[in-house]
């Protein structure tokens, strides 16, 4: 049977905010009966977006997390629900039924991603329903797909099986594999946001004058093995992404014609600029 | 399907359906086309065939909107100070401290229409200032050039000049040297966006973010085609001092130079190009004039300094190394040059005291690139779509139902289409806006003009109080934005505390800003609540054909989807029971609702050739069919490159202003590009900040200036991201909760000033610590965000909060709602113009020690 998905592509998402606020736009002030009691005026975000920034001037990269409730097939909230309070649906969707949710502020403990809300004034644990009421009424896809203007987010009936295909074939992820809760929500490259960046900048004299330097071979070395290689760019800038935090010792080899070959030995704590890496002419 | 009624709506950030259920609205939502609406483009482009999604977008500034409609901080009846007694003690010094109480229409009415007849019975010709902000809550009638427009005029008032503010550099500098007046020295962008894709190379953004700032009115339709970008391997340039939100989506070479410092940068990019011969030679020695003398003094023939990547490096802090590659890239590839957020002008650096030099130095190098030959052109897939613009349609700036034929785009744009009775204001006093407060304080101003008639339009100075004229006794102030907007803006505060100003009227939709400062409140209502009509991103008037930032042309027919909120009415309703008591009813209305108005707009239009009235009124919105292939507008420029008459369907400049031959040649003295510009010459051909040759010369503000040791950091205050201008923000908005927007603190919600890693460290500072940003003008409370997107030195804050909340005295204590234009200089960019440079200001930042005092 055909469930609802979510998949979200990091790469593809600049914080511009527009799903979150559709998000308010829908439940603010709105009352849906078996689905959502209406969100408070401010401090509520059904739908957050964590920001990060990789890296420092002149190489950075900022990249936007999406995070809301993940419709977890072995979701915790379920669990720590009392008198039905979460319903799973059979189209996936996982429910908190305000009029049944009253003052069961465990819901919103239970919840790993952080992705539950209290409402002080209605004593409610609140998610982002995914927009069940207007997908019943025959809505294809969620406020925050039809407002996102990159098209970050996409919304999708599918079933499990053609879901486990997509995720092979688009190398797609959830959020905390190791929680166990099956969620419905998925990521495109994540690695953006979850793995470390590191560039540089490549330089050497070119008739007397320093210059960047473009088409430079840069190899990426740890423990004797190229991790990954590269060429720079009109600037002379490199730079290798998905890295692991903390990974250690790593080492650069760069190559240019008519230059001594270069290295620079670093180790690797967080997303980093190496600074310029400054080549001789070769003695040739 | 869930008992809601489907209404279409239209916003500064595009146009919205709208739900409504009970009489209220239920949600907004961008509009989605169907099967119905014409087809969309397409663009074939190395290979690939590229069309737009089909809807149009929203801007998060317009996604909040039903927060703001129904924000708590709504005006909802007419107010009186409690202390304002028009016919005794009126204690105009205590205004902005003194409350308000609830009072009438007939009492609010009759207060102000009895005032504008005293103030002129006591006071004569020029006694009343009619005063806006730059813009509305959309629709060509509802329009402040439309109906305040008329309503002013009716009476006689003193005209508030807006300088140039969104085109500045542009306006007074670039112009000169290619012409385009009547686009305040932007140049015109036809069909860029197909050229763009098909032969250019490389993009540069200079001073250009327009995923935050959508080309104005243009919500997110450039977003998806700067998407292409990337299946197009075109290489992206950022410049700019802050790692801006375009760069954050697309990615690309980031170079941050000093604020206000990129004329530095640019001449050493000439230099690379005159000492490598990388440019268009041809076109130089056919199209331009005054060559040799801008080559001279890049080489340093004239003062003995090469203005070479080296010598930038010390000015503008980035490696000749860099500059050097970026040059000769630049020189090598087809580059499309992206200046500011239209990119054809605008940007932040044309607010900056060496603005007029920034988009003159772009005009130059544009001028040795060949501007118009394929793949060399301004833009940055912002302006320029094949959509049809030949299908009239009025936009905002047209005039609407004002009658005003000499301050709008009526005469040559909408009046042939749909006559009205014309309407002349008596009174030719005016005021710069930048210099209201001084006009009320010390009776004196004088500027320079914003008229785009010819290239020396700019140069009739005036002054106030103009000759006979009285001065200024009563403000009629519609929308409440100059705190947050207007430069050194404790001065507004100022002005408005004293009984020169014998009566201030205020008509808002929220109870913000100025607001605070009237005698008597009138509160006016959104375009939610009253009828309209419009064109997605319509312009008219200097912005013509602004819709080819669209994916689509979109017609809105802008329902009345509630009935206003409270009391409040519509602006035009206001003006209308005004007039009544004033015995101007007829001329004011001709006898015609507000939808009998939209009905005569819509049969001006070529729209009845298309759509009947009812079948446009029950759908909301008309997609005016794109173009094909074969009939698509001839690329920008493209004629003036080859050496052709003007062949784009472009109505300027005015026939007079062609030197030679009509439709031959740019609208400059020699026809040409002009590297040394004749009018100034003509004007001014030794002034020493708009020297005919443009020149480098430093900041008046900036590293090295006065005071540059206690304010060592440059701050930028760019247009915001998540509202627009003021509006949007406070008011309880859903925005206040994003963390880039305004930040909660100890149960208030702060405005956000961003600050350097490393200056936060120096300076005890961690993200999201309460700070005090400050100079000797005024001090802001901000909730500091600690980044690494802008280099040390410079701290970035969005200019434009709505809330002015100072916690002691108002206008000399520091405020906390996060009014960032306290900070900014009212000095302007250069002594013979009237610009804003709001970008070149020094402040300090320190953690807040708690005290409510300015330094002084
Ligand atoms: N530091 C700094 N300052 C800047 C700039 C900058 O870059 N840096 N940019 C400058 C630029 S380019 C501009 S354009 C200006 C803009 O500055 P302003 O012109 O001051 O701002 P607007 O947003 O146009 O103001 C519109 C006002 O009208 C009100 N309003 C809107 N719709 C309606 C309506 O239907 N009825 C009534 N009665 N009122 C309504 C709004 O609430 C608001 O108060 O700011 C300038 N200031
Ligand atoms: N969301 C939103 N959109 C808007 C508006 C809004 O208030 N909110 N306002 C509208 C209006 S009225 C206008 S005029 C336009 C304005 O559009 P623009 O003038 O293009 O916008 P700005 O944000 O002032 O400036 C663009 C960029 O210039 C950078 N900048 C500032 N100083 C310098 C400098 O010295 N050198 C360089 N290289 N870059 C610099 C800023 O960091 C910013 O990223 O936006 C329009 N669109
Ligand atoms: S609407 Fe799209 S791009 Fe914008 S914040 Fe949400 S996911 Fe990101
Ligand atoms: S994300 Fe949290 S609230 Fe949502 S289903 Fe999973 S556990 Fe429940
Ligand atoms: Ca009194
Ligand atoms: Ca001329
Ligand atoms: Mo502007």
């Amino acid at each position: 049977m055909k469930k609802w998905n979510l998949i979200i592509d990091v790469a593809k998402c600049f914080n511009c905010n527009n799903c979150a606020l559709a998000v308010h736009d829908e439940y603010y002030d709105n009352e849906f009966p078996g689905i959502a009691a209406s969100m408070p005026r401010l401090g509520h975000r059904w739908i957050d977006l964590i920001q990060r920034e990789r890296g420092v001037y002149p190489l950075i990269d900022v990249v936007t997390l999406p995070v809301t409730c993940n419709h977890c097939d072995d979701a915790p909230c379920l669990k720590a629900a009392r008198n039905g309070a979460v319903e799973k649906r059979a189209d996936g969707i996982v429910v908190i039924v305000p009029e049944k949710a009253k003052g069961q502020r465990q819901i919103v403990e239970s919840c790993p991603y952080g992705a539950v809300w209290w409402n002080e004034e209605k004593k409610l644990p609140q998610a982002w329903p995914f927009d069940a009421h207007l997908l019943d009424a025959g809505w294809t896809k969620v406020r925050a797909s039809q407002s996102c203007p990159t098209d970050a987010i996409r919304t999708l009936k599918v079933d499990d099986a053609e879901m486990r295909r997509l995720v092979a074939e688009e190398g797609l992820q959830v959020l905390q594999p190791e929680a166990g809760t099956k969620p419905r929500v998925y990521y495109k490259n994540l690695d953006r946001f979850t793995k470390a960046l590191v560039g540089g900048s490549v330089a050497g004299p070119v008739s007397g004058t320093e210059e960047c330097l473009a088409g430079a071979s840069v190899a990426l070395v740890q423990g004797g093995r190229k991790v990954a290689e590269t060429v720079t760019d009109t600037f002379g800038d490199f730079r290798f992404d998905g890295l692991d935090e903390g990974s250690g010792g790593y080492r650069l080899e760069i190559r240019k014609p008519g230059f001594a070959p270069g290295a620079l030995d670093f180790t690797l704590g967080q997303s980093a600029y190496l600074g310029v890496i400054t080549l001789t002419a070769s003695a040739a | 399907p869930d008992g809601t009624t489907r209404f279409v709506s239209h916003t500064n950030g595009g146009p919205m359906f709208v739900y409504v259920k009970g009489g209220k609205v239920i949600r907004l939502t961008p509009i989605e086309f169907t099967d119905e609406d014409a087809p969309s483009w397409t663009i074939k482009a190395k290979g690939k065939t590229f069309t737009p999604p089909r809807k149009t977008t929203l801007a998060p500034h317009s996604t909040c909107h039903k927060s703001t409609l129904y924000s708590p901080d709504r005006l909802l009846y007419p107010m009186k100070r409690v202390d304002f007694d028009p016919n005794g003690e009126r204690n105009c010094e205590n205004r902005g401290i003194s409350g308000y109480e609830r009072i009438s229409w007939d009492e609010a009415l009759d207060i102000v229409a009895g005032e504008i007849k005293r103030v002129k019975r006591e006071h004569g010709q020029g006694a009343i200032m009619g005063t806006h902000g730059s813009h509305h809550t959309w629709g060509n009638l509802g329009y402040y050039i439309s109906s305040a427009f008329k309503f002013f005029n009716t009476i006689g008032y003193t005209k508030v000049a807006h300088n140039p503010d969104s085109w500045e550099g542009w306006y007074w500098g670039a112009m000169h040297h290619f012409g385009y007046s009547m686009r305040l020295g932007q140049t015109e962008t036809y069909n860029c966006v197909e050229d763009l894709m098909q032969e250019a190379e490389m993009v540069v953004f200079w001073s250009a973010d327009p995923e935050t700032t959508s080309g104005s009115y243009a919500a997110f339709e450039g977003t998806s085609r700067r998407q292409w970008l990337k299946d197009l391997d075109i290489e992206v340039v950022h410049i700019d001092p802050y790692y801006n939100n375009t760069a954050t989506l697309i990615g690309g070479k980031w170079l941050a130079p000093k604020p206000g410092t990129d004329p530095a940068m640019a001449f050493a990019i000439a230099h690379v190009w005159l000492t490598e011969g990388l440019y268009d030679k041809k076109f130089v020695a056919e199209r331009t004039v005054g060559f040799d003398k801008w080559a001279d003094y890049i080489l340093g023939k004239e003062d003995g300094t090469p203005k070479s990547p080296e010598w930038q490096e010390a000015e503008t802090g980035i490696s000749a190394r860099e500059v050097r590659a970026l040059a000769r890239q630049w020189g090598k590839k087809k580059t499309y040059l992206g200046a500011g957020g239209w990119g054809n002008g605008h940007g932040g650096a044309c607010r900056s005291a060496t603005g007029i030099q920034w988009a003159r130095t772009l005009a130059c190098l544009m001028g040795m690139q060949g501007m118009g030959r394929p793949g060399v052109n301004y833009g940055h897939m912002q302006w320029g779509t094949p959509i049809d613009i030949r299908f009239f349609f009025p936009g905002y700036a047209d005039g609407g139902l004002s009658g005003d034929l000499e301050g709008t785009g009526l005469a040559i744009s909408l009046y042939q289409r749909m006559p009205q009775l014309p309407t002349y204001n008596t009174a030719t006093q005016k005021v710069p806006r930048l210099q209201i407060p001084e006009a009320i304080l010390e009776g004196k101003a004088e500027g320079y003009p914003w008229d785009g008639k010819t290239l020396e339009g700019q140069f009739r100075k005036f002054s106030y109080p103009a000759a006979g004229h009285s001065p200024v006794k009563m403000m009629y102030k519609i929308g409440g934005a100059s705190l947050g907007t207007m430069n050194d803006s404790n001065r507004y505060v100022k002005a408005y505390r004293t009984d020169k100003l014998e009566f201030v009227v205020n008509q808002s939709i929220w109870f913000e800003g100025e607001a605070k400062f009237a005698d008597i409140i009138l509160p006016a209502c959104t375009q939610f609540e009253r009828w309209d009509i419009s064109e997605f991103g319509g312009t008219g008037g200097y912005a013509l054909h602004g819709q080819t930032q669209m994916n689509h042309r979109v017609i809105l027919l802008q329902h009345k989807c509630i009935e206003p909120l409270g009391e409040s009415k519509s602006d035009f309703q206001i003006f209308l029971d005004l007039s009544c008591r004033l015995g101007l009813s007829a001329y004011f209305s001709e006898g015609q609702t507000e939808l009998d108005w939209v009905k005569r707009m819509f049969d001006s239009s070529d729209l009845p050739k298309h759509i009947s009235w009812k079948q446009f009124l029950k759908r909301g919105y008309f997609v005016v069919p794109a173009l094909d292939e074969k009939h698509r507008d001839p690329v920008a420029l493209r004629w003036f490159y080859e050496g052709r008459k003007k062949d784009v369907p472009e109505p300027h400049p005015l026939p007079a202003d062609y030197s030679q031959e009509f439709l031959n040649g740019l609208q400059t003295q020699t026809g040409k590009f002009e590297f040394e510009c004749n009018s100034l010459k003509r004007f001014d051909a030794n002034d020493p900040e708009r020297p005919p040759v443009v020149k480098y010369l430093r900041s008046w503000e900036g590293p090295g200036t006065e005071n540059y040791d206690r304010f060592p950091l440059q701050l930028i205050s760019p247009h915001s991201r998540f509202s627009y201008h003021t509006m949007s923000d406070g008011k309880q908005s859903a925005v206040n909760d994003i963390k880039e927007h305004r930040v909660l603190i100890d149960g208030y919600y702060y405005w956000v000033l961003r600050i350097n890693e490393e200056d936060a460290k120096a300076r005890g500072i961690k993200h999201h610590d309460l700070i005090k940003v400050f100079n000797d003008r005024g001090g802001v409370l901000c909730a500091a965000h600690v980044t690494n997107r802008l280099p040390q030195g410079a701290v970035h804050a969005y200019e434009s909060s709505a809330v002015y909340d100072p916690i002691g005295e108002p206008g000399y204590s520091v405020d906390r709602g996060g009014c960032i234009n306290q900070l900014t200089p009212k000095r302007s960019i250069a002594k013979k113009v009237t610009g804003t440079a709001a970008n070149s200001c020094l402040v300090q930042v320190e953690l807040w020690d708690g005290k409510a005092e300015l330094i002084q």
